[in-house]
């Protein structure tokens, strides 16, 4: 029997009053720790997509600039301007395909074949040659079109011609250059022979080190559009901080809301404990009259807010791991970012930041608590 | 030397309305071993008196001195260490603590005072000394009879073998038989332990068990 004893059995109590202290508690720490772990996501996914896509410049025709296409002449010139860094131009188109007797609507794209590799991984299968009839399936359209026997291996019509599917790529998800996982991927060789055509609709870049970005950028603006815009470049890098710039001024924002919600759950502890030293004033006047000194009483009030602080950032503590989870996997689609340090991290944080509101909302009615006059304390009623 | 001593307290409670003098040049000395009453009539200044005789007030003037110790200069912690270690005190609405059981009520002192070892046994040993049964310790003071409660009061005052006893009305919310058994156990306690008690009381019976009576009138010891 201690002080702390004492501290939980008042607690217990009046489990009511304590439950819907701890339940504010408990909403504040998740809204802390989960919009923490989600912006922390944001911020992954941020470096992962850079990392990924980040290197990455596209070139397409200027708008109004007559053409919608690049000419051989602009691809090489674009070459020029990017030195030794890899240029891989693509044309795009859809056409109908037939798979065994069925047929359908399939977006197309076509890629030099020597370039493929470098920019499709595949899961089975390997890559077309130029001079081949070979092509590749995306991921998606492979898992969807099982039935149609659209499968590595298989016979595609497209047009009086005939490709043989020579592998299925792996799922790349979206990406700012192509989106390949619903489509079909044909050396360029086939597609200029096939539907006669000698140009491209964009041009991906590949610039090798990322701070090079900029200079490269620069580069083809200088050779390609010093009379008039003949080309637009666009970098992945500036559309992904634009736009989780964005998302990062939302989750402080919702932080914020978290942080007030925790301060609400502050002011309802403090409510319960001025409760709980109005009900008690004659039981501190019995105490501090056989002997409790005032640091005693003032511990025995704030063990009570640590009491509820511990036991709200506890449970709050294992429902923001669970919301968390809940978040990365489907807001963010990858659940592993919630086992990020930095991410757990907000966890502590928030229960922490529980334990703290708590034990701060205590600390004046156990104050008050302890000032109480103990002949006045004892004569109370 | 007196366990207690009184020398010219004064005691004035400011008030919007004038200032009322609840001690007016209070002089007494309790020796040990003392059983002595404090009687008067209502408002005199009974309960003021043995609240400073507690340490749990201090006069406006004078000077008390409690267990060898001078009081007025001393700070609220060092006045909270003195009614720890030194004075028991029992209520008239016995002043138990709700929350704890019986035996924790009595072994709430020894912890204070950081005796944890063995506190359960001392606590049980001083209730069966007050007459309570065993299959009370793990109840609840509110699960008791009010001269059951004051038992455990009374157990709980002693368990620190006090220097001294405060009582203020003991016997007041009790029935006048469960008041005599309470009586003649604080009796015993200063007859076979010596144990010094000083009782405010308005039952003139009570002068049966006391040493001597020391009357109040207005503030005053009146003689
Ligand atoms: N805290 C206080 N503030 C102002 N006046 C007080 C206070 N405590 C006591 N008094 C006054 O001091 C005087 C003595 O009060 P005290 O309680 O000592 O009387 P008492 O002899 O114990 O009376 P009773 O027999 O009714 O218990 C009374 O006039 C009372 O009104
Ligand atoms: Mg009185």
């Amino acid at each position: 029997m201690t002080f702390f004893d004492l501290a939980r059995r008042n607690v217990t109590r009046h489990w009511l009053r304590s439950v819907l202290a701890v339940v504010g508690i408990v909403i504040g720490v998740v809204a802390i720790a989960s919009l923490g772990i989600m912006g922390n996501s944001i911020g992954l996914m941020f470096d992962d997509m850079v990392s990924d896509v980040g290197d990455t410049l596209i070139v397409s025709p200027a708008m109004g600039s007559g053409s919608d296409r690049l000419t051989d002449r602009q691809v090489d010139d674009i070459k020029r301007a990017v030195g030794s860094n890899q240029v891989i131009p693509f044309a795009t188109t859809v056409d109908k395909i037939t798979v065994g007797g069925a047929s359908s609507g399939a977006m197309i794209y076509a890629i030099p074949a020597s370039d493929i590799p470098s920019l499709l991984e595949t899961e089975s299968g390997g890559y077309p040659r130029d001079t081949g009839a070979g092509c590749l399936i995306g991921s998606q359209l492979a898992a969807n079109s099982q039935e149609n026997g659209l499968k590595l291996g298989a016979r595609v019509r497209i047009g009086d011609e005939t490709l043989r599917v020579v592998g299925v790529l792996k799922e790349r998800g979206m990406g700012f250059d192509i989106n390949p996982d619903y489509a079909i991927v044909v050396p360029y060789a086939w597609y200029s022979n096939h539907y006669n055509e000698k140009e491209y609709d964009q041009a991906i870049v590949k610039v090798r080190d990322v701070n090079d970005i900029d200079a490269v950028k620069e580069s083809i603006d200088q050779r390609m559009n010093r009379r008039e815009d003949t080309v637009n470049v666009m970098d992945t890098r500036g559309i992904l901080e634009s736009v989780f710039s964005a998302a990062d001024s939302i989750t402080v924002f919702l932080m914020g809301i978290g942080a007030v919600s925790l301060l609400v759950a502050g002011v309802s502890i403090l409510n319960v404990m001025l409760m709980s030293v109005t009900e008690r004033i004659k039981e501190i006047g019995v105490l501090r009259s056989i002997g409790t000194r005032r640091s005693e009483v003032m511990r025995m009030f704030i063990y009570e807010a640590l009491f509820l602080g511990v036991a709200g950032a506890l449970i709050g503590g294992v429902l923001s791991f669970g919301v968390g989870y809940v978040m990365t996997a489907v807001l963010v689609g990858n659940p592993d970012f919630l086992f990020n340090p930095a991410s757990l991290l907000y966890i502590v944080f928030g229960m922490g930041f529980g334990v703290f509101t708590s034990v701060a909302s205590g600390l004046y009615p156990a104050w008050k608590a302890a000032q109480l006059n103990p002949i006045q304390a004892l004569r109370h009623e | 030397m007196p366990v207690i001593s009184f020398d010219a307290v004064r005691k004035v409670y400011p008030l919007p309305a004038g200032d009322v003098v609840a001690l007016d040049g209070v002089d007494l000395a309790i020796e040990e071993g003392e059983f002595v009453l404090i009687m008067g009539p209502s408002g005199s200044g009974k309960s003021t008196l043995l609240n400073i005789m507690g340490s749990l007030d201090v006069p406006t003037s004078g000077e008390v001195t409690i267990a060898e110790k001078r009081i007025s200069r001393m700070d609220d912690d060092e006045l909270t260490l003195l009614r720890r270690d030194h004075i028991g005190f029992i209520f008239q609405q016995f002043n138990l603590i709700p929350l704890l059981s019986v035996v924790e009520n009595v072994e709430y002192p020894l912890i204070l005072r950081g005796q944890q070892n063995g506190s359960r046994e001392r606590a049980q040993e001083v209730l069966a000394a007050v007459e309570i049964a065993e299959t009370h310790f793990s109840h609840k003071p509110n699960e008791l009879s009010g001269g059951q409660q004051q038992r455990v009061a009374i157990a709980r005052a002693l368990v620190n073998d006090p220097d001294f006893l405060l009582c203020d009305e003991p016997t007041g919310n009790l029935d006048s038989k469960t008041g005599t058994a309470i009586m003649t156990l604080l009796d015993r306690m200063n007859r076979e332990e010596g144990k010094t008690i000083v009782m405010v009381t308005h039952d003139p019976r009570m002068t049966d068990y006391a040493d001597r009576t020391i009357r109040l009138v207005d503030g005053r010891v009146a003689e």
